[in-house]
């Protein structure tokens, strides 16, 4: 193989398929993925995760140590047999974080650089690109220049330029994170239907895990360079499996061993127990691990019950005691930091901290019943 | 207010001269004194050879600005070093290093007579090539400046577009550094109009053919002062023509639009 793009296999269209692997820097990114014509990847992880550069190596603008990209039939880079398409070549539309929109062409001209770069007559170019603006509803900015559109319509003629393209993959990079909560729901709609009508893989940068829930089909979780949950986006936010995805989709998680198999007793690392009952629609809780299994444990701030005297007298299985040590004033709740045996996050309503006159530095006991705590095994 | 002094000093070093020159000027014999130093043949021969040497510095010094700037090797920085050197270089010593590159009997220059018959020095096209030489470099190093603080994301959106690098530097990077292109032409050009050292040099000073201005207000000097003030006059009238076009390319909103 030489570096063609045509290294044809089977013809049939596998979608997007990279393993990625390159060091840049203090970052070592070790990441590989799969995506369906038609399907919607979200990558989400911290800053610094790796997550861009993952998106550029796609495209050919950060170089693969090893590993190699694949797209429908097509080797696009492949280091061991010396393959690498340049980033012209390969047909992504890249729409990048802070939108890189050409300052000296219209929004017209902007939207039909691809297809013009692509070999298209002056004419068919701007009429396709005529097309999508009208498709996005720009019609009114056609004429104008980068500098005199809103974010939002940057966002937008940005998303256009990339399709005017005809990729066959969609890289979005954070498309949504320079734009103000207003626009950005409005944003959210104009990239849903657009994803909803394109036909190849798309991967989707967020930082926002709403919006990955919204707007993905899988959910890719990267922690440092790597890998380290992917699933539908209930999956991830039911079952988190690491802090980082518990504190973005706002539980509280544990690492433990489970103790007991028949009373689902999981003793905790950072000491405590707790009973795990609880377990999700499809789930088949722990009652099929063995007891010495490593598991995480989910709870919900919100499940999670204030009292100022020990209860006594309960159902409820999982009773310890803390101290508060942050109140945080929340839209429509107030976030409890609670540090004790077990530290946890709790929700309860203003009225409730009213009524038990909880102050920071006050001592509470927690509970929560066994059903609401789950369990599941460690990846 | 401890620096006020020093810069009033240096405005009055720099304006005094210029006073000097519009105050002792022959206005009345002004036209007189034009006619009889051939100045119409002097200044026409300095626009033509100060044009030509900016138009060979585009052609060829933005080509080098690019691929100076792209360059992140040992060798770029020494070819920065070497391209730069005229820019430092007293322009006789110029003179000279063309005479003995592209003299008869220079290293260059006797393979140029010998295969082609062309012989470069006391020409026109010496006087082009002696500008061009001082000249060159302040075009590359404002371009080069230019395309290094130039934002290399959009080259890569074009290129993820499917822009080829070629087209990318013609349709996105020229566009975009066009006004320190335009400021680097007006500077180089400024430069070559007033050359003198390495003209009178190479190419020596027969009028009509290689006179420019400068060496027609020199000679000038030597016999009639009045009639090299009143050339100087005419070279002021047009530096501050050129800058006048300077400031207003400067002060233009957007630059490239």
């Amino acid at each position: 193989m030489s570096g063609l793009a045509g290294s044809r296999g089977s013809g049939v269209d596998l979608g997007l398929r990279a393993d990625v692997k390159l060091r840049r820097g203090s970052l070592d990114l070790d990441v590989a993925l799969d995506v369906a014509p038609g399907q919607v990847l979200a990558v989400l992880g911290p800053n610094g995760a790796g997550k861009t550069t993952l998106i550029r190596a796609i495209a050919g603008l950060a170089e693969l140590d090893s590993g190699s990209v694949m797209v429908r039939d097509e080797v696009w880079e492949a280091p061991r047999d010396g393959v690498f398409v340049p980033p012209a070549d390969r047909a992504v539309g890249l729409v990048y974080q802070d939108y890189r929109l050409f300052p000296h062409l219209t929004v017209l001209d902007n939207v039909a650089f691809g297809p013009r770069a692509r070999g298209a007559s002056r004419a068919e170019s701007r009429r396709r690109a005529g097309l999508m603006i009208e498709r996005l509803g720009l019609s009114e900015t056609a004429a104008r220049r980068p500098g005199e559109i809103s974010g939002g319509q940057a966002q937008r003629v940005a998303l256009a330029r990339a399709l005017a393209a005809e990729p066959s993959v969609l890289l979005l990079d954070e498309p949504m994170s320079a734009l103000d909560a207003r626009t950005r729901i409005e944003i959210r709609s104009v990239l849903r239907e657009v994803l909803a009508q394109f036909r190849g893989p798309t991967v989707l940068v967020v930082h926002d895990p709403l919006e990955a829930m919204i707007l993905a089909d899988r959910i890719l979780v990267v922690e440092n360079g790597h890998a380290v949950q992917s699933g539908s986006p209930s999956a991830v936010a039911r079952r988190p499996a690491t802090e980082y995805v518990a504190s973005l989709v706002g539980l509280n998680l544990y690492r433990g061993t489970l103790v007991d198999a028949r009373s689902h007793r999981v003793d905790l690392v950072g000491g405590g127990s707790l009973i795990a009952a609880g377990r999700g629609p499809t789930d088949t809780g722990i009652s099929a691990l063995g007891a010495g299994s490593a598991v995480l444990v989910a709870v919900r701030p919100a499940s999670i019950a204030v009292h100022t005297h020990k209860p006594e007298h309960g159902s409820v299985r999982n009773v310890w005691a803390g101290r508060v040590v942050g109140l945080d004033l929340l839209a429509d709740r107030v976030r409890l930091d609670v540090d004790g045996e077990i530290d946890a996050a709790v929700d309860i309503t203003a009225a409730a901290m009213v009524d038990l006159g909880l102050t920071e530095g006050a001592s509470v006991w927690l509970s929560v019943k066994a059903t609401d705590v789950v369990a599941y095994a460690a990846p | 207010m401890r620096l006020a002094v020093p810069a009033a000093v240096a405005v009055a070093f720099l304006v005094v001269p210029l006073i000097g020159l519009l105050v002792r000027a022959p206005w009345t014999r002004l036209g007189e004194l034009l006619a009889e130093t051939a100045a119409v043949d002097a200044l026409r021969l300095s626009l033509l050879t100060a044009t030509s040497a900016t138009v060979l510095s585009l052609v060829f010094g933005v080509p080098l600005a690019y691929v100076l700037a792209r360059s992140r090797s040992v060798l770029g920085r020494i070819l920065r070093a070497l391209v730069t050197l005229p820019l430092v270089l007293p322009p006789v010593v110029g003179g000279v290093a063309l005479l003995l590159a592209f003299g008869r009997r220079g290293v260059a220059g006797q393979y140029l007579d010998l295969w082609f018959g062309v012989s470069l020095p006391f020409t026109t096209m010496g006087v082009v090539l002696a500008e061009t030489f001082v000249a060159m470099p302040f075009l590359v190093v404002s371009v080069e400046g230019a395309l290094r603080t130039a934002d290399h994301g959009l080259a890569e959106a074009a290129a993820t577009l499917g822009s080829q690098p070629f087209d990318t530097f013609r349709r996105v990077t020229l566009p975009l550094i066009l006004p320190s292109i335009g400021a680097g032409s007006v500077l180089c050009w400024a430069r070559a109009l007033g050359e003198f050292g390495a003209t009178i040099t190479f190419a020596g000073n027969r009028p009509g053919v290689t006179q420019t201005m400068p060496l027609a207000v020199y000679q000038a000097f030597q016999t009639s002062p009045d009639a090299a003030i009143a050339l100087s006059l005419v070279l002021l009238l047009v530096s501050i023509t050129v800058l006048a076009l300077l400031r207003e390319w400067w002060l233009r909103p957007g630059g490239a639009r």
